[in-house]
């Protein structure tokens, strides 16, 4: 239809494809402005110049050796649920329940660690909590899957309840299951004869994790573009009347898919209370479920660029951390600071997606 | 019709997309108390020229008056203002809303359903409609979404009232109410336009008649004073000749053997009724009729993917030995060794994922080969180099999505890789819709191609000139009905377009 | 015997925050965007009303001279300036610039907490509180004032007139809203956008208008729900991550209202009794068991949300857009 009547300023239209290198431009002048705009407010908020802001962030994450540890750790956390929810998206699943699904990955590998202490060998415990963490997570995807499956059950609402039923599952073996009695919490599980805790490789207590999500990165890579799953995978979010076309079973694909996720999720559910945490609580997720989804999203649901993603994140976050740590500042401005720098990627978006021409300029192609 | 200044009058209004001119200087009156039926064959133009009254498309040259009185319509708004509605194919109805609802939606002032209830009414009764105001659209049939659609035109103060193709979707009694509702609306002086290319329904309902075809205004006359043959004569043209070749059939054998196949879509609506016919190897049976007499449910039942209510299709190997297709979805069709190719009609929604590129979509038929789980793409990269060299694809590379494609090249792209797996049956849907004449002949040689090898070829077009000169056999389907099967050479264009409009193409009035 | 007129007003002032957000969120569904920032907007909400109520008790000289009205309005408008600006930014990201609407609004929930927390923590700081939280206890006792006969009714007056102005208003506004989406225009133009933009863009409706006033109004009434939560449940006092997941049950709540104001109005309530009900069961000395309760309404939506698109019942099915972006594709 036409836009003559009210003679818009602009024209908007969705571009055919653009290059490469100027999608990242994009990209990183968003990146840039956000910046701007963060160590502007932080200017504010401190009164400090922006250069000392930045050195600040960079100390954060490249200050010592331990925080560089600190610093892949964290990737590697954020990286393996990113990565685990990638599957369903490129689906066009909306899985918002990464945090429930490798929440019950925790509480799988924390009932076996505790429940099991006594009774097995400690590798057979490590290999139960492998197990048992997966077909938790796995579990706690396919349930929304199956519902979409079949009756078109919306998967965003349905997935982000599952969250919350995990935490309050959590919640309840937390006093079951609490050390001291009393305290409500659960602690450190086994601190003493430390049953159940992953392997210290190396001597670094965090190399295992960022081995295994190593590893799990160059799966999803290979499962995503190599696989025959991954193709049907991609058929199916593209367009679901294709894959009925060349007879692509699409419920067998989403639930499959799903249980893929799930399980991913629940692996890092393992690795949180296995491997870097040794306890369980409610919040031992840290909201990771959530970011991976702006993880993957940001990276075009590409398991190795969002390996930049999540360091991006994580690298900002613990700028921001150490900002308000120097500055005395309150933690939480670490969160507004990746809203911002969100709003801005989130934004810059449109302008790969879409050409915006002026009116009066109408040859003339606008790129912001 | 003493009533000679016209509402609408356009004169020479010419409307292009890209390269394609779907209207080329078209002059056309409509007038108050008279039913206008448009005819044309499928792409003449009718829609496009009617939604340039109606606001959707604007003109690229041309002038409209109404009343007289030149107009610039930009949008449906304005011409809604200037008293024109138009109920197009695809209803604009929201589902979980009222008739009524929908009725006053986008109107303003103070939401007064009572009022707007007690409005439709009062126009239901004028003409003779039936609508429950209180009825969810989700509940109804299409024709009763259908009749809200007109009472919305008519709630807004049309006059002059628009209508695409409004009995393809009913049955027929429902067109006999649609009829006398329209011809109550004439009396009470409204000008109406039907959008047709059923000459039946011309005859019945018309006053007067206009003609397009491909694009071009060819005349308009009274109803009265013309016949069925004489309108098809205007409307098809005469045979152009095209000089696609067609080779005689070698030793043809039975290959697909439909009998008694009955298909209803999710509404419950009839579209295949007891449709029985053959197609042979080395053979190309062409499928002819108006657009929705079934021929998008008779290719995709074939192809497993459309339930069948009742029939067999069956697929005869070359020892005799019969394969039944109906109930197999097409995975099972293939593990049988069933080897056919479907080249559908939506072309980037089902034939082709319009993101991936050239080669991501040759491996929609080839990616599960191989007993591992990794997915070979140099079997379809091979396969796109292959096609692209072989029928002149013009591509940057095998990297770009296919929705950059032209037209053109997006369907040879789709032909390639169906012909690739050297099928024994090979179904198209419009091959050839919305190429240019290059791009359509390579096309032609491709099918052809087929044949000779020995492919069981079901050519489903609209372009009646096409079909005589390159089917063996025409079969012309009418309302989901096989109106008749008749050779291709020597088959006379009036013939068929008879046998479209009616079954039999005899006179049965 | 369970004690109904103790529990009733206690489900009362747990479900209002929920009430509030739902509606809002109800609004905002109706016109097709799903707005998974409401908790982040319902923090923003609180902090915001806690800041104006702050820096008008530290500008006066002493307590007594406190006005109600400013001392109601401040926070109040506070807090609806907050909201909508979060509103703001949501819609300009998901309708303006058509980004994805998840991802859009868990990147608002992750901002909205942390300005909540962060300016929480800073003036937490600045009263130089000796307990991390801030009290705002003079400007609460206007929010908390419930009507002067109350007390002197019995049980009618305990369980019917014994909340601040606040529940009032929230019952009021879903009620409001409720009328708004059934019986108006506007409501009826909403609920088109919502379900087929497409139709309604055809039906001469700015689809971009109303996602906009529908989201904003929705995320100020969101707010609402934090400035409530802290300054009526809470007496005024304001300590960091209080207000927990309520944003998120606020959202379970629109499913299981399906879309309907006036249903949320009890099962607000509902779901705010299913918050205390572990108070009130004989659970023995299990303090675990109160966890599974707070199970109890996330189940119930999901059975509900399972129900609902098993029947296929139009009415109670999500906004058929709901989650999309809506794009005029230009001819």
């Amino acid at each position: 239809m036409n836009n003559q009547k009210r003679k818009p300023l602009f024209h908007i239209s969705r571009r055919q494809s653009m290059l490469w290198y100027r999608i990242w431009l994009i990209r990183g002048l968003a990146i840039l402005a956000a910046l701007v705009v963060c160590a502007l407010v932080s200017v504010v908020m401190t009164g400090e110049n922006p250069f000392s802001i930045y050195s600040t962030i960079f100390t954060a994450s490249f200050g010592s050796p331990r925080k560089i540890w600190v610093l892949l750790q964290n990737i590697a956390m954020l990286l393996c649920v990113s990565l685990a929810v990638t599957p369903a998206f490129r689906m066009r699943f909306w899985n918002v329940g990464g945090e429930g699904q490798a929440l019950v990955g925790c509480f799988a590998s924390a009932a076996c660690m505790i429940l099991l202490r006594d009774k097995l060998p400690n590798g057979m415990i490590i290999f139960l909590m492998f197990v048992t963490s997966m077909l938790a997570g796995a579990i706690w995807g396919a349930i929304p899957a199956f519902f979409k499956a079949k009756w078109g059950t919306n998967e965003t609402l349905f997935t982000l309840m599952m969250n919350y039923v995990a935490t309050q599952l959590v919640a309840y073996y937390c006093v079951v299951w609490e050390s001291p009695k009393g305290s409500g919490q659960i602690g450190v599980i086994n601190q003493q004869s430390q049953i159940g805790w992953l392997p210290v490789i190396g001597g670094q207590k965090y190399l295992l994790n960022i081995l295994i999500v190593a590893v799990l990165c160059l799966f999803t890579y290979y499962y995503m573009y190599f696989s025959k799953h991954g193709y049907e995978i991609a058929v199916v979010g593209e367009s679901e009347k294709t894959a009925h076309y060349v007879g692509i079973k699409v419920e067998k694909v989403i639930i499959r898919t799903m249980m893929l996720s799930g399980a991913m999720c629940g692996l890092a559910g393992l690795l949180l209370t296995g491997s870097t945490n040794h306890t369980l609580t409610t919040t031992i997720v840290d909201g990771r479920g959530f970011t991976a989804v702006m993880v993957s999203w940001l990276a075009n649901f590409n398991p190795v660029w969002m390996i930049g993603t999540s360091f991006l994140l994580v690298f900002l976050s613990r700028g921001a951390g150490e900002i308000s740590t120097n500055f005395g500042l309150n933690k939480s401005f670490a969160d507004i600071l990746t809203g911002i720098i969100l709003f801005f990627i989130i934004g810059s978006e449109f302008f790969i997606m879409y050409k915006v021409k002026f009116k009066h300029a109408a040859e003339k192609e606008v790129k912001a | 019709m003493e009533n000679r200044i016209p509402a609408v009058s356009m004169h020479n209004v010419s409307k292009r997309f890209g390269t394609i001119l779907a209207n080329d200087k078209v002059d056309l009156e409509i007038y108050r108390g008279e039913i206008l039926a448009i005819l044309g064959e499928n792409g003449s133009g009718k829609t496009t020229l009617m939604n340039m009254l109606s606001g959707i498309y604007y003109p690229d040259e041309g002038e409209i008056r109404i009343d007289g009185r030149p107009v610039i319509i930009r949008s449906p708004k304005e011409a809604f203002d200037l008293g024109i509605g138009m109920i197009h194919q695809h209803f604009k109805l929201v589902d979980v809303l009222t008739a009524a609802e929908n009725i006053t939606l986008g109107l303003e002032g103070r939401l007064n359903l009572k009022d707007v209830s007690r409005k439709i009414r009062e126009i239901c009764d004028t003409y003779g409609f039936q609508v429950n105001p209180d009825q969810k659209v989700y509940d109804m049939s299409v024709s009763q979404k259908q009749t809200v659609e007109i009472v919305k035109v008519l709630y807004r103060g049309a006059d002059i009232l628009i209508l695409d193709e409004p009995t393809a979707v009913l049955t027929p009694q429902e067109t006999d109410r649609l009829f006398a509702v329209l011809r109550n609306m004439r009396e009470d002086g409204k000008a109406i336009v039907i959008i047709t290319h059923k000459m039946h329904e011309v005859k019945s309902l018309s006053d007067r008649v206009a003609i397009l075809r491909k694009g071009q205004y060819v005349m308009s006359v009274p109803t009265r004073g013309t016949d069925e043959q004489e309108m098809t004569d205007l409307m098809v043209g005469h045979a152009v000749k095209l000089n696609i070749d067609r080779p005689e059939p070698v030793n043809p054998r039975l290959k697909i053997d439909v009998r008694d196949l009955t298909v209803r879509n999710i509404d419950g609506i009839v579209r295949l009724d007891h449709v029985s016919f053959t197609a042979n190897s080395g053979e190309i049976l062409g499928i002819a009729g108006v657009s929705g007499s079934g021929q998008k449910e008779l290719l995709e039942a074939i192809a497993g993917l459309q339930p069948v209510e009742s029939g067999s299709i069956s697929f005869v190997e070359d020892d005799g030995t019969r394969e039944e297709l109906v109930g197999k979805d097409p995975l099972e069709i293939t593990k049988m060794g069933v080897s056919l190719s479907f080249v559908p009609e939506d072309r980037l929604g089902m034939g082709l994922v319009a993101n991936m590129d050239l080669t991501d979509n040759m491996m929609l038929r080839t990616f599960r080969n191989g007993f591992t789980t990794v997915a070979n793409r140099r079997v379809p990269r091979h396969i796109a180099e292959q096609v692209v060299n072989d029928l002149h694809v013009n591509t940057p590379g095998l990297n770009v999505p296919v929705r950059t494609l032209s037209g053109g090249n997006v369907q040879k792209v789709l032909v390639g890789r169906e012909i690739t797996s050297s099928p024994k049956v090979l179904l198209t849907a419009y091959a050839v819709r919305g190429l240019d004449i290059n791009s359509s002949y390579t096309i032609y040689n491709l099918i052809n191609e087929q044949k000779r090898k020995g492919v069981a070829v079901i050519y489903v077009g609209e372009d009646l000139d096409v079909l005589l000169e390159i089917s063996d056999r025409i079969m012309v389907l009418c309302g989901g009905k096989v109106s008749g099967i008749v050779p291709g050479r020597g088959a006379r264009k009036e013939e068929i377009g008879l046998m479209m409009s009616r079954v039999g193409g005899s006179s049965h009035e | 015997m369970f004690d109904f007129v103790s529990f009733i007003p206690r489900a009362v002032v747990q479900g209002v925050p929920l009430l509030f957000g739902s509606t809002g969120e109800t609004l905002t569904e109706k016109s097709g965007n799903l707005n998974l920032g409401i908790p982040g907007i319902m923090y923003v909400g609180g902090i915001c009303g806690v800041i104006g109520a702050f820096l008008y008790e530290q500008s006066l000289p002493s307590r007594e001279m406190i006005n109600g009205v400013l001392a109601i309005g401040i926070p109040l408008l506070s807090c609806l300036a907050g909201s909508l600006l979060m509103g703001l930014i949501y819609c300009f990201l998901t309708v303006t610039l058509r980004a994805n609407q998840n991802v859009t609004g868990l990147a608002m929930t992750t901002f909205g907490v942390g300005i909540g927390n962060f300016f929480g923590g800073s003036l937490i700081k600045l009263s130089g509180s000796a307990v991390p939280s801030i009290a705002l206890t003079a400007t609460s006792s206007y929010f908390h004032r419930s009507l002067p006969f109350a007390d002197s009714l019995g049980w009618f007056g305990k369980i019917f007139l014994s909340y601040g102005f606040m529940a009032y208003l929230a019952v009021a506004i879903a009620l409001i809203a409720d009328y708004i989406l059934q019986h108006t225009r506007t409501g009826l133009h909403l609920r088109a956008v919502g379900e087929n933009p497409g139709t309604a863009d055809a039906a001469g409706i700015d689809v971009a208008k109303y996602k906009y006033r529908a989201t904003c109004i929705g995320s100020m009434i969101a707010g609402l729900g934090g400035l409530y939560y802290v300054m009526d449940y809470a007496s005024g006092v304001w300590s960091n991550n209080a207000f927990g997941d309520r944003g998120w049950l606020a959202i379970a709540l629109v499913i299981f209202t399906i879309w309907r104001p006036k249903t949320g109005v009890l099962s607000s309530f509902l779901f705010g009794g299913l918050y205390i009900l572990h108070m009130y069961i004989p659970s023995g000395l299990n303090l675990a068991v109160k966890e599974l309760y707070k199970m109890i309404p996330y189940i119930v939506t999901i059975v509900v949300l399972v129900i609902t698109s098993m029947r296929k019942k139009r009415e109670n099915q999500p906004p058929q857009s709901l989650g999309l972006p809506y794009f005029r594709e230009e001819r």
